[in-house]
């Protein structure tokens, strides 16, 4: 039987957080398809064909598609589940969004977040925001999961060559409509994929403060984040949440700044690779995952920081 | 409109989870619990729907063990008008809590239901939309704004990279996200009127709905520790250590 992974892409490109979850796909054993639906998305289906470890694109072009409503596809999924043992797409907005609707329609449940394959059936995942590590073992014909992008390495985009075969719409559901989306403009890398981020806090005092950290992020080609106190004072939009009901990060590095280190936040961050912290209070729990700990008042040390990444 | 809002109990945000010694879950005797952080949210807008005016009667649904009374009453004491708990001993995974709420929904008939986005115990993130998609209703995940335009619901939604706005079709599922609101905490004669609310106790038999689980849980571990560092005294060691020794920049 073949695993179906639910894409995630702009037309264009497969969007990079779906690489890891072909990743992820490839250790459960079986072809690997990749569905690309949406509305005028020929290219992606054809940049999809070259991701490596890919067996076949699915693409399904409608324009019930083109805002990636849950609601249609995961009637989409459902159509096409017969011919597959899993479903699975990254743990990101989109695919938490879809995948649990896509389970229920199967009455399947659905396993959640995985960091691990231990076996077709078997799955780790963390719970409690990763202060456990569940193994667990999914019973039903069909598996439907996620697959946090930090716990498997992304494909390559290129060195594959599947076929890629059109398949049937399912239909409008007509339950939603798409109005618009407010999305924020940055030349910076994407949070989840960078190579370097760099986080703000509740320290931080206000959303103009931020561009100390910019100053720094310039100059590593680094991601800004922030904390959910950040975000839930106003500093910073949501989308720069790092934490358990944010987003997960696992970049090389990661700076924490102003930060203290709630469990919240930590579940988003603590598989990075290097941890430095920056804190003016020597107590905060961050020091405790740092690698590199600076206390410091980060309004001298960040203009500092700046400085002396120019050496 | 009539609305439904789902409560969970879990362990306290604030309560450091420990992993029990004979690795089949974490420890929850003794331990303080606790009214999800998501679903207080989602009774939170209820009850500010009423006191707009959308809302008419608002509904608390809790699944589990007798202790989710508690949790019911919470739910009450901040606003909710009645109480409903689907009393069972079983571990209830996602899918049986969506199929509990569908046996709800189909015999209260509420217009629309709220539920967390997820509960911080399993941190699954399912409940809301297997509901939606068991029921065949419009979903309206990770909602920051819900506003009632006739027979819609305009949502805006935190999706990765900022803002997303849907217009659902009621009746509707919708799960909260942190930046809905900021929910209140009960007052003391509010607290006092909850003990009076009424509470119907339900059992999944009574409902018809199988709520065994699906998936086995097989063991549960401590992550692994990460150690903490060495402290650097200043931005210069800092930057050394990053290039030289960490070789990160």
């Amino acid at each position: 039987m073949a695993i179906l992974v639910l894409a995630e892409h702009d037309n264009q490109k497969v969007r990079e957080g779906t690489l890891h979850a072909v990743t992820a796909a490839g250790k459960i054993g079986g072809d690997v398809h990749l569905l690309i639906a949406g509305q005028d998305c020929k290219a992606a289906a054809d940049a999809a064909a070259k991701v490596k470890g890919v067996a076949k694109v699915i693409h399904v072009d409608d324009a019930a598609y083109a805002n990636g409503l849950a609601e249609n596809l995961a009637k989409l999924l459902q159509s096409l589940a017969a011919n597959y043992s899993h479903l699975m797409a990254t743990a990101t907005a989109f695919g938490k969004n879809v995948m649990p609707r896509a389970a229920a329609l199967l009455d399947a449940a659905q396993v959640s977040e995985i960091v691990a394959v231990e076996g077709p059936d078997t799955f780790i995942r963390p719970i409690y925001a990763g202060n456990a590590l569940a193994t667990v073992q999914a019973t039903d014909k069909i598996k439907v999961l996620t697959v946090r992008a930090t716990g498997f390495d992304a494909a390559a985009a290129t060195g594959g060559s599947a076929a890629v075969e059109t398949a049937p719409a399912a239909g409008d559901t007509g339950l939603s409509s798409y109005v618009g989306s407010e999305l924020s403009k940055t030349e910076r890398p994407e949070l989840t994929s960078a190579r370097i981020v760099i986080s703000g806090g509740r320290g931080m005092q206000s959303g103009d403060n931020f561009k100390l950290l910019e100053a720094v992020a310039d100059k590593l080609r680094a991601a800004v984040g922030a904390s959910r106190a950040a975000v839930d004072a106003g500093f910073v939009p949501n989308e720069y949440q790092v934490g358990q009901t944010g987003k997960i990060v696992a970049p090389d590095l990661y700076i924490a700044v102003g930060i203290s280190g709630a469990i919240q936040h930590l579940a988003g961050m603590k598989d990075s690779k290097v941890i430095v912290a920056i804190n003016k209070d020597e107590d905060a729990p961050i020091f405790q995952v740092a690698d590199y700990g600076l206390v410091a008042d980060l309004f001298q040390a960040m203009p500092e920081l700046a400085a002396a990444l120019d050496k | 409109m009539k609305l439904l809002v789902a409560v969970k109990r879990v362990i306290d945000a604030n309560v450091k989870v420990r992993v029990k010694a004979d690795n089949t879950g974490v420890e929850t005797a003794n331990v303080k619990m606790a009214m999800n952080p998501f679903c207080e949210i989602a009774v939170e807008e209820a009850v500010r729907m009423k006191e707009a005016g959308t809302a008419t009667e608002i509904v608390a649904v809790s699944c589990g063990g007798a202790s989710c009374q508690e949790t019911l009453r919470t739910a009450l004491a901040m606003g909710a008008d009645r109480g409903i708990h689907v009393q069972s001993d079983l571990e209830l995974q996602p899918l049986a809590v969506a199929k509990l709420l569908k046996a709800v929904v189909e015999k209260e008939q509420p217009k629309l239901v709220i539920l967390g986005k997820q509960a911080i115990d399993d941190d699954s993130n399912q409940t809301g939309q297997m509901l939606a998609g068991l029921l065949g209703w419009a979903q309206g995940t990770f909602a920051s704004k819900l506003t009632v335009e006739g027979e819609s619901l305009r949502v805006k939604r935190e999706v990765d990279g900022g803002l997303e706005t849907l217009l659902l079709k009621l009746p509707a599922v919708v799960t909260t996200d942190l930046r809905l609101n900021e929910p209140r905490y009960a007052s003391l004669p509010n607290i006092m009127k909850a003990k009076k609310k009424p509470i119907e106790a339900l059992t999944p038999d009574a409902l018809g709905v199988d709520a065994a689980p699906r998936v086995k849980v097989l063991k549960v571990v401590e992550p692994p520790k990460r150690k903490s560092g060495a402290k650097v005294k200043t931005v210069a060691e800092l930057v050394d250590k990053l290039r030289n020794e960490a070789k990160v920049i």
